[in-house]
């Protein structure tokens, strides 16, 4: 049982940084999501050949129109023509949302960890999303680790939210730091999630998403930090070796 | 100009002859695991078998071993459409813990570290299943499911099970973790079983 394709109209769209996008999407066909899900998307040729791919939402749940956010792959084959050639007005076709197991619901008491790897920060995004819309109170945490300042997401969105306390926020840079940063470049380390992250007894629902190097290391991190291994959902995307 | 994606062209086409429908060639292998990796020491791996009227079976690393492992060359189609064609493995035989065992089974239910399920159809399985310790000639990595994992490679890969530690024979099918959560009960990916 396979939903169809359904069209989707380009309505909107907006660098996040200057190599990803994030496209607003008019599908009127497609099933509502939750939040965490992702969404095929198939583009054709002029000759009918048809290369698909497979998108988080960043969009919250149940919403309509739908966000997705795209990273541009240097050789890629369909994420340089997302990000810079899909014009306003023109259609592509999606199918889903899908993925029932990495999803959260704002009526989950839990505390909630979110842990993010570079544009693994999308369905993270979606949570977030979420929560806010629904007015949700389960506290909420969020590390984002990104090679540099540019490369951050929704910066703007999450300072503000962190701003008025309706979530904690903090950036892991792995390459650069912008000026005055009280930390060094690196990557996410036991210490830095024993630091920051909510502790185990208090048992949070934790999601990590990211290349999979990032989250093979931030869910061991976890694990030997005390944390429920069945409490940790993960989704990993990129091949290794 | 089509009514989608104006403008697109793709990448230069590539003729895979090998490839189930709607398959794409991988070069490098995914990892999808729904939760951490669990990281188990050989010397405390441990493997049991149990038969639909209870009776159990255990080895250990070395006795695994001495069932006689041997080498596989095969292609592998993940359910998220990917697929990799001639890769090689070392692993023993799902035959192989079956000797003289008696049952009447006709599945079998793989348990993993970690909490992992799913289920295999027996019969169409014996010479086509393995529990696989070596990836590509090299010990298999943690996240691709060391150091042990099963291989059923005529199924979709979800059926491939990381970790594997325990195999429970049963006469009627019962969904896994994944056929519970819409997947399908067999996973044939020829046949293009993906979904309920």
């Amino acid at each position: 049982m396979t939903a169809p394709w359904v069209p989707a109209t380009l309505v909107d769209a907006r660098m996040e940084t200057p190599w990803s996008r994030t496209l607003v999407l008019d599908a009127p066909e497609a099933r509502p999501s939750l939040a965490g899900q992702s969404i095929d998307v198939r583009l054709t040729a002029e000759d009918g050949y048809t290369a698909q791919r497979s998108y988080s939402l960043a969009s919250p749940a149940g919403t309509r129109p739908i966000e997705i956010t795209v990273d541009k792959i240097a050789d890629g084959e369909v994420s340089p023509y997302l990000v810079d050639q899909l014009g306003v007005g023109h259609m592509i076709e999606v199918r889903g949302p899908g993925g029932r197991f990495f999803t959260w619901t704002p009526d989950l008491p839990d505390p909630v960890l979110l842990v993010a790897g570079g544009s693994g920060v999308v369905p993270l995004m979606a949570m977030i999303r979420t929560r806010e819309a629904a007015g949700g109170t389960a506290p909420m945490q969020l590390l984002y680790s990104v090679r540099t300042p540019e490369g951050l997401f929704y910066r703007d969105e999450l300072d503000e939210l962190a701003a008025r306390g309706r979530i904690d926020v903090r950036y892991v840079f792995t390459r650069t730091v912008p000026a005055g940063w009280p930390h060094q470049a690196g990557r996410i380390t036991r210490e830095l999630l024993a630091d920051f992250a909510m502790l185990p007894e208090h048992d949070p629902l934790v999601y990590v998403c990211g290349p999979t190097g990032f989250v093979e290391a931030a869910a061991t991190h976890l694990v030997r930090l005390g944390h429920n291994p069945l409490r940790i959902k993960t989704e990993r995307f990129g091949p290794t070796g | 100009m089509g009514i989608f994606s104006p403008g697109f062209t793709g990448r230069r086409r590539e003729h895979v002859p090998d490839l189930p429908p709607g398959q794409y060639l991988e070069r490098g292998f995914p990892v999808l695991t729904t939760g951490p990796t669990p990281h188990i020491d050989r010397r405390d791996w441990q493997l049991t078998l149990t038969t639909e009227t209870g009776e159990r079976r255990s080895w250990n690393w070395q006795q695994m071993l001495d069932l006689g492992p041997e080498e596989i060359s095969t292609d592998i189609h993940c359910v998220t459409a990917w697929s990799k064609l001639g890769t090689t493995w070392r692993g023993v035989p799902l035959d192989r813990f079956l000797d003289g065992v008696e049952t009447h089974a006709q599945y079998v239910m793989a348990g993993c570290y970690g909490g992992y399920t799913t289920n295999i159809p027996l019969q169409e399985s014996l010479g086509r299943a393995w529990v696989a310790f070596e990836y590509d000639g090299r010990d298999l990595e943690p996240e691709h499911g060391g150091p042990a994992r099963l291989l059923v490679p005529h199924l979709y890969f979800w059926k491939s099970a990381k970790w594997v530690n325990s195999l429970r024979l049963m006469r009627e099918d019962s969904p896994g973790f994944w056929e519970q959560n819409g997947y399908s009960m067999h996973g044939d990916p020829w046949r293009e079983e993906r979904y309920w």
